[in-house]
């Protein structure tokens, strides 16, 4: 028999096994979700979570599927959080310090109280990515902020009304279009292939006969 | 964390560590390869498959719990539905709000078109979100679309439709270098040039990735794009059935509110199918690194609306699943954990695989590992064997993992397991459907003129086993492709009249063949509720 814990979701107060994840212990007391659930595997954000455990003051965020339950859990999910994602044209924008001005001018507003990245799912330094925002150094931005997973949670402790996630996927959009180096290698192949350099030799091998290409195959040299 | 058994097997896993360092395993040789296949991999299983007795593919195989959907009725079959009544009326429906949804509706936008994405949770929700490892392209001076073709076609069992293939790997680096251009940052050296790995069974290196969170990376900024093109995009919104028209054409489909259990109708010109894998129906109870929607809806109501499907019965297990903590159990452990040099080694802490021959042949030899020499480390679900990840500092230096798989650093030591320090344990999880609906080179379903299928969906383009690394470069590739077709196909679609005739002529047949499963398809969601499950 599996060792039983005692959490509440919403305020309700459900009996699991101790070795489930929130998420799970949700389906186990007989939830069927909708909301609030998308990968499962701690990828896509879905299921950010908000918890007390009875009788401690401080409240912790997390991701339901990330987390095993505790004793006297209360539990609130925040399968939606109305982050406000201003649009632009990719192709016309550019790394300049004014974009950001320009589409997240809330950013400006930060009062620096931390409370983004204390309580990010992802233990980034969301503070400090908003910080090279303002200050245009948007590389730094996109790779502090690369292994953010747009929970929101962030923006819903947010004094200042700051979408977090929509600045890092800017930051992250700009850098890997304009300021990130080109791969040359990918732009010659990109133009032999349009130039169909390779259209008969693909053509041959397409063409071979099976027992051919399982020769080729099983003796074909591999890349040290 | 770890048991006093595992514990006891790690002190011989580091035992052994040094004299591996220095050891490259043999690779198998085909008909080694053959024989364990045959012995081991679960497509091989009897009990796992059975006859699908209606439709196209009557009297071929499949898995049990596709089976089932296949013999089950639509769940709107005799509901008066209104179907002159268009709530949507767009020139193109992309049905999937995974990557090849999105890369669809981009694509079709570009080109003109009035087009909408229905997807039954966000969009985003999909197995895109959650490929970790990387994507495939033959885009260095020792590389070719031939050389990546010959690695993709003998991968996949000399199975792969040729035609399919082609576009996959001529197609490669212009993705690629799209990908590049909407913002999608690849791991670039200080020069701009690709850091690329080996994947199993490539012969060059030509995966390219984003730390581990490739298809997070990519997905997220493909959703931008969405958003930023103003395309629309319903969200919790199921198509629960093609509409066709009285000449035989895709004409729409008849959409669910999940929310409300409202039902809605579409009327297209084109219809794009493109809703993913089958993760989520369990075959043969393993546990899965699909996401929560993989049901393989899209097959149920392309099937139905008469699309015949290929490879069916064929299913990737990824060798790698979390096989500890239960919390995580068969969630994806990335194959570039392997890549970077980590090996499989038993409970004994011998290398007993290369640890990049191709998925099937690694999940098959970890499950004899386990099964038939015993060899495997014991875990609440079953057996493990480890993946030595501390390999990986040894050989690249300190702070690799961190800097190029922080999703799996991150996921394990949610559990106090560091797998810079400690091996992981690791078992294999459903992965992929090889199998799908059966397209032309162009991308449309051979049954019906108006009708594309892109993505996991599509059975053909990698035959009866698919690398690493060449489904993320299939959603963008015929995801793409499907979307510039239909925006162009849609100029030329003149509507009849609108109907569910189908439907009804598919539960004759059931009846017909006596077939009464108690259930509706397709699925939508599993149903976890009230169970335990992982």
């Amino acid at each position: 028999m599996d060792k039983l814990v005692n959490v509440y979701f919403y305020g309700k107060r459900y009996q699991v096994p101790e070795d489930l994840t929130i998420m799970n212990a949700m389906e186990y007391a007989g939830y069927r979700l909708v909301r609030g659930c998308g990968c499962r595997h701690g990828f896509c954000g879905a299921c950010a979570t908000i918890y007390r455990i009875k009788g401690k003051n401080e409240l912790k965020t997390c991701l339901a599927c990330q987390t095993q339950v505790e004793e006297g859990m209360y539990v609130a999910s925040l399968p939606f959080f109305p982050t406000d994602k201003r649009t632009y044209e990719i192709e016309k924008i550019r790394p300049e310090e004014q974009i950001m001005m320009q589409l997240y001018p809330e950013i400006y507003s930060c009062i620096g109280c931390n409370a983004c990245t204390k309580a990010c799912t992802q233990n980034l330094n969301v503070m400090q990515y908003i910080a090279y925002a303002q200050r245009g150094e948007f590389e730094k931005c996109a790779e502090e902020s690369f292994d953010c997973v747009g929970c929101g949670i962030c923006s819903a402790r947010c004094p200042a009304g700051i979408s977090h996630p929509m600045v890092g996927l800017l930051a992250r959009r700009l850098t890997g279009k304009y300021i990130a180096p080109k791969a040359g290698h990918l732009e010659k192949r990109v133009e032999e292939i349009n130039h169909g350099d390779y259209d008969e030799l693909i053509e041959k091998i397409m063409n071979r006969p099976v027992e051919e290409m399982r020769e080729l195959y099983n003796n074909r040299e591999i890349e040290k | 964390m770890l048991t006093a058994k595992m514990l006891e097997s790690v002190k011989k896993v580091e035992a052994t560590r040094g004299e591996r360092m220095g050891m490259e395993p043999r690779r198998m040789t085909a008909e080694e390869k053959d024989a364990l296949l045959k012995e081991f991999h679960p497509d091989y299983s009897i009990a796992g498959f059975d006859q699908i007795r209606v439709g196209q593919n009557k009297g071929e195989k499949a898995p049990l719990e596709l089976v089932n959907l296949l013999h089950s009725n639509s769940r709107i079959l005799g509901m008066p539905l209104d179907l002159t009544h268009a709530d949507y009326d767009v020139d193109v429906l992309v049905i999937g709000g995974g990557g090849a949804g999105a890369s669809a509706a981009i694509e079709a936008n570009e080109a003109g078109a009035n087009v909408m994405m229905v997807t039954k949770l966000r969009i985003g929700d999909a197995n895109t979100m959650m490929a970790e490892g990387g994507i495939q392209a033959a885009d260095k001076e020792n590389d070719s679309p031939m050389q990546h073709y010959l690695d993709a076609f003998g991968g996949g069992h000399f199975a792969a439709r040729p035609e399919l293939l082609k576009r996959l790997v001529m197609e490669a680096p212009d993705a690629i270098r799209w990908l590049n251009e909407l913002g999608v940052m690849f791991d670039k050296d200080e020069t701009g040039r690709m850091i690329t790995t080996h994947g199993g069974g490539t012969s060059r290196k030509r995966m390219h990735a984003c730390r581990d969170y490739s298809g997070a990376e990519i997905m997220r900024t493909l959703r931008d794009e969405v958003i930023n093109r103003g395309i629309p995009v319903a969200e919790f919104t199921s198509a629960v059935e093609l509409i066709k028209d009285d000449k035989g054409q895709a004409a729409g489909a008849v959409l669910l509110n999940m929310e409300t259990g409202e039902y809605l109708t579409a009327r297209a010109k084109t219809v794009i199918i493109a809703t993913g894998g089958a993760g989520r129906l369990h075959y043969q109870g393993f546990p899965t690194s699909n996401h929560y929607g993989a049901t393989a809806d899209g097959l149920i109501l392309g099937y139905r609306a008469g699309v015949p499907l290929l490879y069916q019965d064929t299913i990737q297990y990824h060798p790698t699943g979390a096989a500890y903590p239960a919390q995580i159990f068969g969630a994806l452990v990335t194959e570039k954990v392997r890549s970077l040099g980590a090996m499989l080694v038993n409970v004994e802490g011998e290398a007993f695989i290369h640890p990049l021959e191709t998925r099937d042949v690694a999940a098959a030899g970890i499950i004899r590992e386990c099964r038939s020499r015993n060899k495997g480390v014991p875990v609440p679900e079953g057996y493990g064997v480890w993946l030595d990840t501390p390999m990986i500092e040894l050989i690249h230096g300190e702070g690799t993992i961190e800097k190029r798989i922080p999703a799996m650093l991150r996921m394990f030591l949610n559990y106090g397991i560091d797998m810079r320090k400690m091996p992981i344990l690791v078992y294999p999880t459903l992965h992929y459907q090889n199998g799908g609906l059966e397209i032309n080179g162009e991308g449309y379903t051979k049954t019906i003129g108006n009708l594309l299928v892109a993505g996991e969906a599509v059975g053909g383009i990698h035959g009866r086993n698919r690398l690493m690394g060449n489904s993320l470069l299939d959603i963008i590739v015929f995801g793409r492709n499907a979307g510039k077709a239909a925006a162009r196909k849609a100029k030329d679609v003149t509507l009849g009249n609108p109907t569910l005739r189908h439907l009804e002529e598919y539960a004759r047949e059931l009846e017909e063949a006596g077939l009464h499963t108690g259930c509706v398809s397709p699925m939508l969601l599993p149903d976890y509720a009230g169970k335990r499950h992982m």
